[in-house]
């Protein structure tokens, strides 16, 4: 079975580029350079520099002694968390802010759901001198005002999504709107595996460090570098494209996507796409998405705003699809909980978003010689707020 | 012969085509839309199939959706009104492609063009893919398909695009999104005249920023005519007195040719 993308941008059934003519230039421009861009030898170097010293790669693989007592078997995380800007958001920002100066852009804008691609995407655009606009959603500017302030601070101009449901989808209509309007001096930097081909696979191979450190550190710490189950939450799905990326031809290793199940799947309060999602196009691509028996986009709910998206990157579906990876669901109540027990066991405070992958612990029931890797795809001190509350 | 061709095979200049979203102002409107226009002069209506995510329009668009949408519309209802609808001008669908992927796209097809549909406009249905997947079913059922071109399309592409297309080319006037309300400056005028140089097989029509009797004229004199989509959704927006504000509108569009006519 192939689990990369084909010529024509396709994951089996699911991908492609669904765009208005408007954005055909830009999108064919990318299509046509990005693999012979990010595979010269300057531009790796620059890459592989910058992770090294500026974001601190490779994050540490590390084994969670008193979580794997906890659950019997052997878990180690997978520190994205501890990432400059606190998550894996910046691994892609970066490769794509080195792509958008080889290409002659001088604007960049972004959608951003949690705020974590917005501050990874200021974040470069500092680094790099250039200038940043990013799109949030009214309701999520309210929920993560800490990351508001972050980007505002590292002089980006952010913009509310004031359409729709107001959250990452209408964040991500608003970018694409603003890149129609602003075709020739502009990039936009995505986010997630979403998107037109070749976004999908660019953001993948970008993530794809996450699984391509996995393999070495686990190799070093237990003879074997692959392990029997690795687990990341989705919502557009980067940080698990990357945490599996390198493990997407071994089907030994077990492949766990956990979705945001809400306040449960059948509540109608539910981003659990998998389950929910039916065969449709959003934001460019072909992919499971949550929609009416007419077609219209179905707004998502989920207490974590990274996660709440009605769509899912092309990759998963077709992942889905193929049966190569389980898709599984956690709760609000779930996330929450797991929040807490990391923070006892381990002392270290996840993002909302990881925590749904922590969630799935209690249920997975690994064995006790087995290896677990789940991916800590970011810190939860922009969630303090929602933690507070339930102090 | 598509009643599309006809017309531009009568008319060669002037041509007004009016988009509205179906089930705005209010869900039952589409009938009353659709003969005002026609009465009132328009030669070619695009009918808006609403989208809860319409990428390429602007806020006034957006909006008019949204109330559409909230109204009840669907594609199954659109096309309950439209069985009594018998127009002489040619009707043209407008949507985004997934609603029509969820009704079936042979099925919407047959539908549409049982109901006198002459053609359709999908904006995030790339030319390519429309070749590949899509071409022959829609040739099946005799339903022209428009592609838009917008100052960053290349030449070979637009020539392509021409190739391909038996109706009109939908020229994008600037780079932006549906209901931007500059006036047209010279390096629209210099992509307009570009196009009209091209010499293409198929009529043009430039849409996107035609708001008043001053640019439709404008786009006129460098294409076979002119949509209105944004400043007519304006227009009608409080749904008091449909006919009225109808004509009203049209007739300040077309005063100009209007008087040309009396004189």
């Amino acid at each position: 079975m192939n689990y990369q993308v084909n010529e024509k941008g396709y994951y089996g059934n699911f991908g492609g580029a669904f765009i208005p003519e408007m954005l055909f230039p830009n999108v064919e421009e990318l299509r046509e350079k990005y693999l012979s861009i990010i595979q010269e030898k300057d531009f790796q170097l620059e890459l592989n520099e910058l992770l090294r010293d500026y974001v601190g790669r490779p994050s540490p693989l590390y084994y969670a002694k008193r979580l794997s007592e906890r659950y019997n078997t052997n878990i180690y995380l997978k520190r994205e968390d501890l990432n400059h800007t606190g998550a894996h958001k910046i691994n892609n920002t970066l490769g794509q802010i080195l792509l958008a100066k080889r290409l002659g852009r001088t604007r960049i804008i972004a959608e951003t759901g949690a705020g974590q691609h917005g501050v990874a995407t200021a974040t470069v655009c500092a680094l790099m001198g250039l200038k940043c606009i990013v799109y949030m959603g009214e309701v999520d500017i309210k929920r993560q005002a800490p990351n508001v302030a972050r980007m505002k601070l590292l002089g980006a101009e952010v913009i509310p999504a004031t359409s729709g449901s107001k959250t990452l989808k209408d964040a991500t209509n608003e970018a694409i709107r603003d890149w129609i309007n602003n075709p020739v001096d502009t990039y936009y930097i995505i986010g997630s595996v979403v998107g037109p081909h070749p976004y999908p696979d660019m953001v993948a191979r970008f993530q794809s460090v996450i699984s391509e450190e996995i393999k070495k550190q686990l190799l070093e710490k237990t003879g074997n570098e692959n392990p029997d189950y690795v687990i990341a939450c989705v919502g557009g799905g980067s940080n698990a494209a990357g945490a599996f990326y390198h493990f997407l031809e071994n089907e030994k290793v077990k492949l766990i996507a956990v979705e945001a199940a809400g306040k449960g799947i059948d509540s109608g309060h539910s981003a659990a796409t998998s389950v929910l999602g039916k065969p449709g196009i959003i934001h460019g691509s072909k992919t499971l998405l949550m929609q009416t028996s007419d077609g219209q986009i179905i707004e998502p709910y989920s207490i974590s705003a990274g996660l709440d998206y009605p769509g899912v990157g092309p990759i998963h579906a077709h992942l889905f699809e193929t049966g190569r990876a389980e898709f599984v669901s956690a709760t609000d109540e779930e996330a929450l909980k797991a929040v807490f027990l990391l923070c006892e066991l381990e002392g270290i405070i996840p993002a909302l978003e990881s925590a749904h992958a922590l969630a799935y612990l209690e249920k997975l029931k690994a064995k006790e010689n087995e290896v677990v890797v789940i991916n800590l795809s970011g810190r939860g001190d922009k969630d303090l707020a929602t933690y507070i509350e339930k102090l | 012969m598509s009643k599309i061709n006809t017309l531009f095979q009568d008319k060669k200049q002037n041509i007004l085509s009016v988009y509205f979203t179906a089930g705005f102002p209010n869900l039952n409107d589409t009938t009353t839309i659709i003969n005002e226009l026609e009465k009132s002069g328009v030669d070619l209506i695009e009918i808006g199939m609403p989208f809860s995510d319409p990428l390429a329009d602007g806020p006034t668009i957006q909006r008019s959706s949204e109330i559409a949408l909230e109204n009840g519309m669907t594609i199954k209802l659109l096309f309950e009104q439209l069985k009594i609808v018998n127009s002489t001008i040619p009707l043209v669908l407008m949507g985004y492609l997934n609603p029509i992927l969820q009704y079936g796209v042979e099925k919407f097809c047959k539908d549409a063009s049982a109901l006198r549909i002459s053609g359709v406009i999908i904006p995030d249905l790339p030319f390519q893919e429309y070749l590949d997947e899509y071409k022959t079913i829609f040739e099946k059922y005799n339903l022209k398909n428009i592609f838009l071109i917008t100052p960053q399309t290349s030449e070979a592409r637009i020539r392509l695009i021409d190739e391909y297309t038996d109706g009109f080319i939908y020229m994008v006037s600037s780079a932006s999104t549906t209901g931007a309300k500059n006036e047209i400056g010279s390096e629209q005028e210099q992509y307009f005249k570009r196009i009209k140089e091209m010499n293409l097989k198929n009529p043009t029509v430039i849409g996107f920023g035609i708001h008043n009797q001053q640019t439709f004229s404008k786009a006129c004199e460098f294409a076979n005519g002119a949509i209105i989509g944004s400043a007519f959704i304006k227009a009608i927006e409080t749904g008091e007195d449909l006919e009225k504000d109808i004509g009203v509108f049209v007739n300040t569009i077309l005063k100009e040719q209007l008087a040309h006519r009396n004189s």
